[in-house]
């Protein structure tokens, strides 16, 4: 043990704790309100481990959605990851289990602190980004048992928590337009959205993603998935 | 399917649906990253689906009517406040500590 790199991955994880603790209690409290006992909240915050996959987990959960498509929305939410991982590709030095741990355990703000830390020492960086992931894995799973051992608890109608879902969407659908600015794109999707309710509300969520990727992949030409060879 | 059996399954399918898409860059490597399509679809599937989830999570007031108006104030106050501040923190707990003193206390409905 390195007193020295513990106390520094405590100190860099601090702005995590303080996010993560508020939010994974929010998710919580909101797991609460689905009756289930508050240890199965502390299991999804240690196995998934995804901000706004859990979120979604509750509402798929509260409509009873079936698996596949818990399978496709959780997939396409967190699909995002996947340019995260690429960019660190190279700065990820760890072998064996503890690489398969940080891949796991890759979340937004354990990714943004990762970017952070400079490269003076392979060996030092290394144990700095698992202990943070560690760290960072800890502030959730016991803001996510907090919110809904308290959530079980407590007196005050805890009625319309659930709105912290489309909250959620609409600030990571603010960032996306930040990042983008094309309202031509979301026009367009709210407009598949639009369409997918009227045809079947029930179905709402597969039946839009489909009519996106389809629309997504003939705006562009499906001649080009011919180039894409697995092997 | 019981209910807690129901739970464990999404879980567990939760849980392997994110580790993939964590996963997947590592296993795959570079492979298909340079695809054009895929990187069409990395480009603009994050967006449009924001937009949808947000639809979905608004399902039964858009369908219903029902919490309609107090979920559209509230909804305004989260962009607002993300406009100002862009801290999500702050956004999603005052948007939702208004809707449900909005939808509790009955004003607006």
């Amino acid at each position: 043990m390195n007193p020295e790199s513990n106390q520094s991955a405590l100190r860099l994880s601090l702005p995590v704790l303080f996010g993560y603790i508020p939010l994974g209690a929010a998710f919580g409290v909101m797991f609460s309100e689905l009756g289930y006992h508050w240890l199965y909240a502390t299991l999804m915050g240690l196995v998934i481990y995804a901000g706004a996959g859990q979120f979604l987990a509750v509402g798929l959960l509260a409509n009873h959605a079936g698996l596949i498509e818990v399978f496709v929305a959780t997939l396409l939410l967190n699909a995002r990851h996947m340019v995260y991982g690429l960019s660190l590709l190279s700065s990820l030095k760890l072998r064996g289990s503890r690489r398969w741990y940080l891949i796991y355990a890759l979340t937004d703000e354990t990714y943004s602190l990762l970017t952070m830390l400079s490269a003076s020492c392979d060996k030092l960086r290394s144990r700095l980004q698992f202990r943070i992931a560690v760290l960072n894995h800890l502030y959730w799973v016991i803001g996510c048992s907090l919110g809904a051992w308290v959530g079980g608890q407590i007196e005050f109608s805890t009625a319309g928590i659930e709105f912290t879902l489309p909250a959620l969407f609409l600030v990571l659908a603010i960032e996306q337009y930040r990042a983008m600015r094309r309202p031509r794109v979301f026009a367009l999707a709210f407009l598949i959205g639009v369409v997918a309710l009227m045809i079947s509300p029930d179905n709402m969520l597969m039946l839009s993603i489909a009519m996106a990727v389809s629309l997504l992949i003939m705006a562009r030409g499906g001649v080009e998935w011919t180039r894409l060879r697995i092997f | 399917m019981d209910s807690t059996a129901y739970l464990l399954s999404v879980v567990a399918v939760a849980a392997v649906a994110t580790f993939l898409t964590r996963a997947l860059p590592f296993l795959l490597l570079y492979r298909w990253a340079e695809h054009p399509m895929l990187k069409h679809l990395g480009r603009y599937l994050p967006p449009v689906l924001m937009v949808l989830l947000l639809m979905y999570a608004l399902k039964d007031a858009l369908v219903t009517g029902v919490e309609l108006l107090p979920s559209l104030v509230s909804l305004v106050i989260v962009g607002i406040l993300h406009l100002l501040f862009r801290n999500p923190l702050i956004s999603i707990l005052s948007g939702t500590g208004l809707f449900m003193f909005l939808t509790q206390s009955g004003v607006l409905m």
